[in-house]
């Protein structure tokens, strides 16, 4: 394929949602890691609790702040670059998206400012309760974004007048068939990918020193949530492959760079798919896995992309391989879960090699969110609807390929500053250790509350400085 | 299924027109105000000055910015053929606008917490308020120029946008945010700083004054309908309070930057605001694609726009009311860094 309108809309779309995507990625799960150590704090009254939560609050603070203006961006592209899919679906996707962004700007505006900066200004039950309902905000939003993204895979609920989607049932629009599947697959992997970071930068205190008591909570904590959801993700994600058989079966044959239909199929571990010549190269197969895995049955039957009409079957390199890189990643994950589950049964869960492949393993989820967001969306191609509307049907018309070839540069040499920018702001915090977290008095580029608000309320704030000390 | 027969009765047009004109109204006045700010940023002579205008708007700028993606989610929502045309339309303006923002955005987190590259921060600050200002107004200009339509899609080009009449709105806009900006730094600030604000406040209503003058002349011109609309009688006796309102409040506004009042400059600005914002919504209802679509017209279905109404309706009224909290608890005077430590 080469460059025109329509794949440079699609390279650009990816670039900005794909780095937007790693702040959730770990925004989502941190807000909950907060409201879990905020909660910890009250039930035991420890200390160090409260100490750890202050120091990712600082870090916190800046994801989501480089989330909020990544996040404007976004429900721009539809207009800018794909206006005729928002008129085609707007009548039955517009509300998901706009219900997204109510539920995030619902939660900013009421709580966000509390748990940022209103440490000392609240008593620590309230201050509680809004780290709680931040975190269930950030996963209001997610519920309704991926909502509106599973219609796109699994369109319900719609009736189609005139060439464009009309709702007809909001309840099987919104809970249309992947959904379910996708949310609990989606949230779980967030959640994993913050726990992974909180492990590295728990391994590397514990391995400095100066933190050493923080770290090793960190640590501790962050195993002890790997070794439920690791092993949970699995079935969530047999589960949700299961759902794609039954609704996007091409989309399944891709990933297996099935071509054939057939029962009994292997599992290829490893192909160069030739989506020209409709076969595999140097391919390394299994017997019978392939039913079994994707069945659960040894002679189940496997619809190969043979049996799709070749203008409806998504490209097979990306899929594939993206598949296998996330896969991949979890048998990893499962290996070092049960290193760590080990080297705690033995009382050594400071050992420096495991510490340090711990503080390797950091960006292990963001890897495996970007393959899987790969899987689904290139997955779902030609399409941006299902089996409806097409990719080519629903960029913007007016749109030279020069036009999106410009854009796209400027949004590629914008956030290739903004994001080491940010990354090298969040490692410096981390550095600094939990210790300074108390000392900086500017969180999220806000000053504490008081020095602007009404002289009697700094007098509080001071207060509040000793009691934290 | 009675409450189908009622949706398909019952008229949401109005309601989602006054929910999105407000989004719409509030992102320009409240990012209006802080974008002029930023813009005031870059004449502030040393680092003491710059810590306090920045931390007149740190606390509340996010919030003011949300307000842009509630115009836009709203306009998708409630009215998608707008979006789908307009959009697309603004390619390159929206682009502009949307990185400078970006920039801008992460110049407040990035300049407090890393000192070693505060220039470059401050620079994105200031010029990304200056740029994303302009773009916004070519953005104005554009949509009171109208677009190439056919059928449901933009079929023009994308630099159909830039004429001189979107260049002299991008340059207006640069002038009514800095009005703004000035008046709220005259509101939050003191002494040598309040001062420099008053002095860039004069300018920019001058500049201002200008720009809706040309406006107001220049858009009559350019459509036949905006003329008939307010010179045919007896419209122009019903709309002449708005342009004599608008000469009566730049005069307060003009007296007050020089007097010692500190409210009346930010509230002048934006009543100005309010006025030229009314003018346009005379000019073009109800029109929502100039020339080619009405509000009517480029409607969702009303199944729609009912169900995104039930959450509205809960969730706007609470957010609204947290906005005005946040303006009370950070009322009064800023001063510079020193304060903070």
């Amino acid at each position: 394929m080469g460059i025109d309108a329509v794949f440079a809309s699609r390279l650009q779309f990816a670039w900005v949602i794909g780095w937007h995507i790693l702040l959730p990625a770990f925004t989502v799960g941190m807000a909950s890691f907060i409201a879990l150590l905020e909660g910890l704090n009250l039930a035991t009254g420890r200390e160090i609790y409260f100490r750890v939560s202050t120091f990712w609050i600082k870090i916190f603070s800046v994801a989501f702040g480089m989330g909020v203006v990544t996040g404007i961006v976004m429900p721009f592209q539809f207009g800018t670059n794909w206006s005729r899919y928002a008129d085609a679906t707007a009548n039955v996707l517009s509300p998901l998206f706009a219900y997204e962004g109510l539920t995030a700007f619902f939660l900013e505006a009421a709580f966000l400012g509390i748990l940022l900066f209103g440490r000392s200004l609240v008593p620590r039950w309230a201050h509680f309760l809004a780290a709680l309902l931040v975190a269930l905000g950030t996963l209001f939003s997610s519920f309704w974004i991926l909502s509106a993204n599973s219609w796109m895979q699994t369109p319900a609920g719609y009736e189609v007048i005139d060439g464009r989607f009309f709702p007809k049932e909001w309840l099987h629009v919104v809970f249309n068939p992947s959904f379910p599947f996708r949310l609990a697959h989606t949230v779980t992997a967030f959640y994993i990918t913050t726990s992974f970071v909180v492990l590295g930068v728990g391994a590397f205190l514990m391995k400095r020193g100066s933190a050493f008591a923080e770290g090793r909570v960190m640590v501790s904590m962050a195993l002890w949530l790997l070794t439920a959801l690791v092993p949970l993700q699995g079935f969530l994600g047999d589960a949700h492959g299961l759902n794609t058989r039954e609704h996007q079966p091409a989309k399944l044959a891709a990933i297996e760079a099935r071509w054939e239909t057939g029962r009994g199929v292997p599992l290829t571990l490893f192909a160069i798919p030739d989506d020209k010549n409709e076969t595999n190269h140097f391919a390394i197969e299994v017997p019978r896995l392939g039913s079994l895995i994707l069945t659960h049955e040894l002679d189940g039957e496997v619809r190969g992309l043979k049996a799709f009409p070749r203008d409806e079957r998504p490209p097979t390199l990306l899929p594939f391989f993206a598949f296998r890189v996330m896969v991949g990643i979890a048998v990893l994950m499962l290996g070092i879960v049960a290193a760590g589950g080990w080297l705690r049964w033995r009382r050594k869960l400071d050992n420096p090699s495991f510490l340090t492949l711990s503080q390797w393993c950091m960006p292990l989820g963001f890897v495996a969110v970007i393959a899987g967001w790969i899987v689904t969306e290139v997955g779902r191609q030609p399409w941006t609807v299902y089996g409806l509307l097409r990719t080519t049907q629903s960029v913007s018309p007016s749109l030279t390929t020069l036009n999106v070839v410009m854009s796209f540069a400027g949004y590629a040499a914008v956030y290739l500053i903004i994001y080491p920018a940010g990354l090298l702001l969040m490692m410096k915090i981390v550095r600094k250790g939990p210790a300074a977290a108390h000392d900086d008095a500017i969180e999220a580029g806000r000053p504490v509350a008081p020095v602007q608000a009404a002289p009697p309320l700094a007098g509080a704030n001071k207060v509040g400085d000793g009691a934290l000390k | 299924m009675s409450s189908l027969v009622a949706m398909q009765v019952f008229d949401f047009v109005p309601i989602w027109t006054l929910i999105v004109g407000m989004a719409v109204f509030l992102y320009v006045l409240l990012d209006g105000f802080d974008l002029g700010v930023g813009m005031l940023y870059g004449l502030a002579p040393d680092t003491s000055t710059r810590n306090t205008i920045m931390n007149s708007i740190a606390p509340i700028w996010d919030g003011n910015e949300t307000w842009l993606v509630m115009g836009g989610l709203g306009l998708l929502a409630a009215f998608p053929l707008a979006f789908a045309i307009i959009i697309p339309a603004v390619y390159f303006p929206i682009l502009v606008m949307l990185l400078a923002l970006v920039f801008r955005g992460v110049a407040f987190e990035f300049r407090f917490r890393d000192a070693e590259r505060k220039t470059f921060w401050d620079h994105a600050f200031c010029y990304g308020s200056v740029i994303a200002t302009f773009a916004q107004g070519t953005v104005l200009g554009a949509f009171l120029q109208g677009f190439k339509v056919t059928g449901r899609t933009f079929s023009g080009t994308s630099f159909d946008f830039l004429t001189p009449f979107s260049l002299m709105t991008g340059t207006a806009l640069i002038f009514g945010y800095s009005l703004l900006g000035s008046g709220w730094l005259v509101l939050k600030t003191e002494g040598e700083i309040q001062a420099a604000a008053r002095r860039h406040g004069k300018k920019c209503l001058i500049g201002t004054m200008i720009a809706i003058v040309l406006v107001s002349l220049w858009t009559p011109y350019m459509s036949a309908q905006i003329a008939t609309r307010w010179f045919s009688w007896p419209n122009m006796l019903f709309l002449a309070p708005v342009p004599i309102l608008t000469a009566i409040v730049s005069v307060v506004t003009w007296r007050s930057f020089s007097g010692r009042t500190e409210a009346i400059p930010f509230i002048g600005g934006i009543l100005l605001f309010v006025l030229a914002y009314l003018g346009i919504g005379i000019s073009i209802f109800p029109m929502i694609v100039p020339g080619q679509f009405s509000l009517w017209e480029a409607a969702s279905s009303a199944s729609t726009q009912a169900f995104l109404l039930v959450g509205t309706l809960v969730l706007l009224p609470v957010i609204l009311m947290y906005t005005g909290w946040s303006y009370w608890v950070f009322r009064g005077k800023v001063r510079s860094s020193a304060g903070y430590h």
